[in-house]
C-alpha cells in the first residue's frame, strides 16, 4: 500500500512537472518516512558464476556509501524467479542476467529505466547500448558481450575458410580422409536451436522479424516464412542429412564439446562459453567470423548482452541506481567479471585491457561486430519453438516451404492469443 | 532419551524448568492443579482414563515442539506487518493462540491429533487447487501479473525520458536550512566538469551557483565542499535514498531527477496517465490509450498495445475454459493428444507391473537363491535420479553418438521417428518404472499365504492355472490402487516427455504439436512456451484434473467390485 502510494506520487511529481512548468509542486513527497526503506541494504540476485565475483566489489561499494549489501544466487532460472519475486514484493534491488529479458521484464513492471548520461553511454560498445535500448529507453547497465563464432582446428585447417561452401568443402576431404567424423558442429538437436542456426540462416538471406518505423522488431510481422527465409531454409535443408551431412539433427548441446575436443570435427560453431573445454583438451584452435554463403549476405550471429538492472519494486532503489548506473559501469568491475567469465567486457576500456590480456576477445568481438542484438521483445520467446521445428523438418531432408509455414502460423498464433 | 524418571521426580524437574524463564511459566502449575482435579472429580476407571504421566522428557519435547511452532509464526509476522497485511497478522495471530490452547490443555484429544495432517491438507492440497481453480478465471500472466496501479506506475517509470541536449550532472546531494537541495555540476562529453555553470536545484526551480573552483572538487570530481551548503556524505546520501530517489528539480522541459546518489539527468514524461479518462497519452505522437478492463490493457482506438506492454490482472470469465474448446490451435490436437496420452499411461503400467511381477516371482520362488543380490540390482534403477537417468536415456537413443545405435551398428533416429520416439519413452519408463512394481509386487506376495496355492496344487492346479486363479486375484486387490496411483502419474508424467523427446518429432505442418506430448507437456508448451499465461494454463489444469479424477474414479470403482468377489 505505501509503496503504492509513493510511487503513484512519484510518477505524479514528474508528469505533473512535465506537462507543465507548473510552480506549485509543493506537495513533492520529500522525506516520506517511508516503512518501506531499504534499511541501509542492497539486495543483488545473479547467477552462479558471477556471484563470487561481484560480493568483493559489492562490499566495496557498501563501505564507500554506509550500507550493507548481500548477493544472492539463485543458479537456476534467474528470470523466472526475479518475475515472481518481483511481483510478491520480495525480489532484489539489483538483478544481472541477459539483455534478451528486457521486454518481459518491462511487461511485468519488473525493472526500470537507467539513466545513463551521454557521457556514460560513449563508454560503452555502441551496440551493447543499442541491445539494452527497448522502447526507447536504457533499461540495463551493460557489462559483457557474447556472440557465437567459428572456431576451427588448426591442426586440421589452417586457414579459416572463406565461405560456407569452403567449409564443408574441407569438412568433407577430411571426413573422406577419415580424419574427422563430422563436417562441423553445430548444434541442433532433436528439437533445434535458432541461436545456433542464426547466423547461417541469415547468410542465406532469412529473418525473424520485420523492422517498425523506429527499426525495433516488429511482432506484428513475423518474416519466417517470407520468400528470402524460404530461401534460407532451402539453403539449410541443403547443409542438412540429405544434402551435404553438415548440419544434423543428432548433433546437440550435449554431445558438441566431447566431439570437438575428440578432434571428430575440425569446425565448431560456438561462444566463448566452451573455450576452457577446448583449451583443456589441448586443441589448437583459432576463432574467426562464421562465414556466409559464397555471394550470400553476411552470417549474422545473434549477439548477446549481459547487463545490470535496477528492479522496479526493490527497497533501495537510489542506492540500486547508484550501483548499476555509476559504479558496476567502471573497468575495475568489468575487469574482474571478465576474468570470471571470458566473455569480452561491453566497457570499451575493459575490452582494451582484456585485449591485451587475452587475444581471443578481439577475435570474438569481430566475430560479432556486425552481430544482430537479440531482439528484446517478449514475442521473440515465441519464436524458438516453432523455428527450431522448422529448421529440424529442413534439416532431416523435409519441405522447406511447408516447414516455414508451420513455424510461421504457430509463431504468428501465439503471438495473437497472448495479446 | 528414554525417560525412566518417576513422576514425582518429573513434576519436581517440571517446576524447576518453567520457574528459569521460561515464557510459559503458567504451564507447570496449571497442569499441576489440572491434573489432581481430574484425578479425583471423575470416578472413571483409574487404569484407563488416568491422565498420562508428565516426565520432564515428555514435556520438554511439547515446549520444543511448540516453541518451534511458535518460532515459525513469528518468523512470518515482519513481512505481514511490513506490508500491512493486518488481516494475515490476525490470523497468524488466531493460529498461534490456537495451536498453544489445543496442546496446552488436556481437552481435546482426538482433535490433537487430526490438525496436523488438517494443517498439512489445507495448505498443500486446498490451498493450491483453489488458487488454480481461481487463477483459471484470470488472464494472468506475463504483462498481467500486477494490479492496475502498478501496470500505471509502470507505464509512467517507463516513460521519463532524458531531454535531448540537456546537460547531464555530476549531483551532489546537500542540506540548506534542514532541506534537500541538488548541488548540480554539468559535465561535457569527455565527463569533465563545467564550474562556471553548476547549480543549486530545489523543488522549486534552478538558480545559479556562482564562484566555483577546482578547490570545491573531490577526487571523482564531484562537488565535496560548498560554503552554505551541508553536502551529504555518501552514507547520509544512502540514507536519505528514498528522498532523494523523489526529488525532482522542475525545469521548462521537465524535471531534474537523481540517478543514482551521484548523478543527475533532466528527464520528461513521455507517456502520462490521467484519471480522468482513464487513459493514457502518449505526448510523442499525441496517441491516446483508453484502458482496456476486459484486456487488462491501455489500447488505442485502432487496437494497438501501448508500447511496452505493461498490462494488469483482470478476470476474464469462462474464456480460458472456452478457449481450450474452440480455439482450433488447442482442441485440435487436442484428441490425437489425449489418446496417446492414454495410451502412453496404460502401457507405462501395463509393462512395468509386468516386468515387475515376473521378476518379484521369480525371486519369490524357494528354489531362488541369491535372492538378496537379486533384489539389490533390480532396485538400483529406482535409486538413481531419474532426472538423470532421463537424460542418459536421450544421450543413448542418439542416432549418430548413441550407445544404443553404436552397440548394434544401427542407424535408427530413435528419437527422430514418430513410432521409435514414442517405443523410446515407453522403454525408458518401463526401465524406470519396474522396480517400484517388483517392490510392491514382492511385499504382496509374501502376503499371500501359501496355504491357498499349495490347496490349488493339492486340488490338482497346474502352476499357471494357481497363478492365474488364486495369487493373480489376490494380488490385484492388494496393487489396484496402486496401478490407479501409477496411472494418474504417468498421466501427467512431465519429465520423461520434457527430458527425452520435448514433445517431438514434430510433424513438418505442425510446429504446435509433437509425436510424443502429453497433455501436460502440451499445455506447458502453450502456457509457458513464449509469454506465460498462467491463467490460461490453470484452466488445462483444471480439465486435466478432471480427466484424471475421473478415470481414477472409475479405476477404484472396478476394484472395490474385485475386492468384493475376491475377499
Amino acid at each position: 500500500m505505501r509503496r503504492r502510494t509513493v510511487f503513484a506520487a512519484l510518477g505524479a511529481a514528474a508528469s505533473a512537472s512535465a506537462l507543465a512548468a507548473c510552480g506549485s509542486d509543493k506537495d513533492e513527497p520529500t522525506a516520506t518516512p517511508s516503512k518501506d526503506k531499504g534499511n541501509g541494504k542492497l539486495v543483488i540476485w545473479a547467477d552462479t558464476k558471477r556471484t563470487a565475483v561481484l560480493k568483493k566489489y559489492a562490499d566495496q561499494f557498501g563501505k564507500d556509501n554506509g550500507v550493507t549489501v548481500e548477493v544472492k544466487e539463485i543458479s537456476e532460472n534467474l528470470q523466472q524467479v526475479f518475475v515472481t519475486a518481483s511481483q510478491q514484493g520480495s525480489g532484489p534491488d539489483v538483478v544481472v542476467g541477459a539483455h534478451d529479458w528486457i521486454g518481459n521484464l518491462v511487461q511485468n513492471g519488473a525493472i526500470d529505466p537507467v539513466q545513463l548520461s551521454a557521457q556514460q553511454k560513449s563508454l560503452f560498445a555502441a551496440a551493447a547500448v543499442k541491445a539494452v535500448t527497448f522502447n526507447g529507453q536504457i533499461y540495463g547497465a551493460p557489462y559483457a558481450l557474447e556472440n557465437i563464432a567459428l572456431v576451427r582446428n588448426t591442426d586440421l585447417v589452417p586457414t579459416a575458410p572463406a565461405s560456407i561452401e569452403d567449409l564443408v568443402k574441407a569438412g568433407q576431404d577430411l571426413k573422406k580422409s577419415g580424419k574427422v567424423s563430422e563436417i562441423l558442429l553445430d548444434q541442433c538437436g532433436a528439437s533445434g536451436d535458432a541461436y545456433h542456426i542464426y547466423p547461417i540462416y541469415s547468410s542465406g538471406g532469412g529473418s525473424l522479424f520485420g523492422l517498425t518505423s523506429a527499426g525495433d522488431p516488429d511482432p506484428n510481422n513475423v518474416t519466417v516464412n517470407s520468400a528470402d527465409s524460404i530461401a534460407a531454409f532451402t539453403k539449410l535443408k541443403e547443409l542438412g542429412e540429405k544434402g551435404s551431412g553438415a548440419l544434423k539433427t543428432s548433433i546437440a548441446a550435449e554431445n558438441v564439446v566431447a566431439t570437438f575436443t575428440a578432434k571428430k570435427a575440425a569446425f565448431f560453431i560456438t561462444g566463448s562459453w566452451n573455450i576452457a573445454d577446448i583449451k583443456k583438451a589441448g586443441i589448437k584452435y583459432d576463432i574467426t567470423p562464421i562465414p556466409g554463403f559464397a555471394g550470400g549476405k553476411p552470417a549474422q550471429p545473434f549477439l548477446g548482452v549481459q547487463a545490470f538492472f535496477v528492479a522496479s519494486k526493490g527497497k533501495s532503489k537510489a542506492m540500486a541506481q547508484e550501483f548499476v548506473a555509476n559504479y558496476v559501469t567502471n573497468k575495475e568491475v568489468a575487469n574482474a567479471l571478465y576474468a570470471a567469465d571470458p566473455r569480452p567486457p561491453a566497457l570499451l576500456a575493459a575490452q582494451d585491457d582484456a585485449k591485451t590480456a587475452d587475444p581471443d576477445v578481439a577475435k570474438w568481438l569481430d566475430a560479432g561486430k556486425d552481430g544482430l542484438p537479440m531482439p528484446a521483445i517478449p514475442a521473440m520467446n515465441e519464436i524458438w519453438g516453432p523455428f527450431g521445428n522448422a529448421e529440424v523438418a529442413v534439416i532431416k531432408g523435409g519441405d522447406p516451404k511447408t516447414a516455414a509455414d508451420a513455424a510461421a502460423k504457430a509463431i504468428n498464433d501465439a503471438i495473437a492469443k497472448k495479446k | 532419551m528414554t525417560t525412566p524418571s518417576t513422576t514425582s521426580s518429573g513434576s519436581g524437574g517440571v517446576t524447576g524448568a518453567g520457574g528459569s524463564g521460561s515464557p510459559r511459566s503458567g504451564l507447570p502449575g496449571q497442569r499441576g492443579s489440572d491434573a489432581p482435579k481430574r484425578g479425583t472429580g471423575k470416578s472413571a476407571p483409574p487404569s484407563e482414563h488416568r491422565p498420562r504421566e508428565i516426565t520432564v522428557g515428555f514435556l520438554v519435547g511439547r515446549l520444543i515442539a511448540l516453541g518451534l511452532v511458535a518460532a515459525l509464526l513469528l518468523f512470518g509476522l515482519p513481512p505481514l506487518i511490513r506490508t500491512d497485511n493486518w488481516i494475515g497478522v490476525g490470523v497468524l495471530v488466531a493460529a498461534g493462540a490456537g495451536i498453544a490452547y489445543l496442546y496446552l490443555t488436556r481437552r481435546h484429544v482426538p482433535l490433537k491429533y487430526l490438525l496436523p495432517g488438517t494443517v498439512f491438507l489445507i495448505v498443500f492440497q486446498l490451498v493450491p487447487v483453489i488458487l488454480t481453480v481461481s487463477t483459471a478465471f484470470t488472464n494472468f500472466g506475463d504483462g498481467h501479473r500486477g494490479t492496475k496501479e502498478e501496470a500505471i506506475t509502470a507505464i509512467q517509470t517507463g516513460s521519463l525520458e532524458q531531454v535531448t541536449g540537456a546537460a547531464s550532472y555530476n549531483l551532489s546531494p546537500a542540506l540548506k536550512d534542514g532541506k534537500l537541495v541538488f548541488l548540480l555540476l554539468p559535465v561535457d562529453d569527455k565527463g569533465d566538469p563545467v564550474l562556471d555553470q553548476a547549480k543549486v536545484g530545489t523543488a522549486d526551480g534552478l538558480s545559479e551557483l556562482p564562484g566555483l573552483t577546482d578547490a570545491n572538487l573531490s577526487l571523482t570530481k564531484q562537488l565535496s565542499e560548498v560554503p552554505g551548503y551541508d553536502i551529504l556524505s555518501k552514507p547520509d546520501a544512502s540514507a536519505r535514498g528514498d528522498e532523494i530517489a523523489n526529488f525532482a528539480v522542475p525545469t521548462e522541459q521537465g524535471a531534474i531527477k537523481s540517478s543514482g546518489l551521484s548523478k543527475a539527468v533532466e528527464l520528461k514524461a513521455v507517456r502520462a496517465y490521467d484519471a480522468a479518462c482513464d487513459c493514457v497519452t502518449d505526448t510523442k505522437t499525441g496517441t491516446v490509450y483508453p484502458a482496456d478492463e476486459a484486456k487488462g490493457y491501455f489500447v488505442s482506438a485502432d487496437g494497438t498495445v501501448l508500447s511496452g506492454g505493461q498490462g494488469w490482472k483482470v478476470g476474464v470469465g469462462w474464456a480460458n475454459f472456452t478457449r481450450i474448446f474452440t480455439d482450433k490451435t488447442v482442441s485440435g490436437n487436442f484428441f490425437s493428444v489425449f489418446v496417446w496420452n492414454v495410451v502412453f499411461a496404460l502401457l507405462s503400467v501395463l509393462t512395468t507391473f509386468a516386468l515387475g511381477l515376473v521378476c518379484a516371482l521369480a525371486l519369490h520362488s524357494p528354489r531362488m537363491r541369491g535372492t538378496k543380490i537379486y533384489r539389490t540390482i533390480l532396485i538400483l534403477p529406482y535409486a538413481m535420479p531419474s532426472f538423470a537417468m532421463l537424460l542418459v536415456w536421450r544421450d543413448m537413443f542418439n542416432k549418430d553418438f548413441g550407445l544404443i545405435n553404436n552397440l548394434f551398428g544401427w542407424h535408427i533416429d530413435w528419437l527422430g521417428q514418430p513410432t521409435t520416439a514414442r517405443l523410446s519413452l515407453i522403454l525408458v519408463n518401463l526401465w524406470l518404472g519396474f522396480p517400484y512394481m517388483f517392490l510392491v509386487a514382492t511385499g504382496a506376495l509374501q502376503a499371500i499365504p501359501k496355504e491357498l496355492t499349495e490347496a490349488s496344487s493339492i486340488d490338482g492346479a497346474t502352476a499357471w492355472q494357481g497363478f492365474k486363479r488364486v495369487t493373480l486375484p489376490l494380488l490385484l486387490v492388494a496393487l489396484t490402487p496402486l496401478l490407479i496411483s501409477s496411472f494418474a502419474y504417468n498421466f501427467n508424467n512431465f519429465n520423461a516427455i520434457k527430458l527425452v523427446t520435448d514433445g517431438g518429432p514434430y510433424a513438418i505442418d505442425n510446429a504446435t504439436v509433437g509425436a510424443t506430448d502429453l497433455l501436460i507437456s502440451y499445455t506447458y508448451r502453450l502456457a509457458f512456451g513464449g509469454i506465460a499465461q498462467l491463467g490460461f494454463a490453470a484452466a488445462v489444469s483444471v480439465i486435466i484434473f478432471t480427466l484424471v479424477a475421473v478415470m481414477s474414479i472409475i479405476g477404484f470403482r472396478r476394484s472395490r467390485s474385485l475386492e468384493e468377489v475376491y475377499s
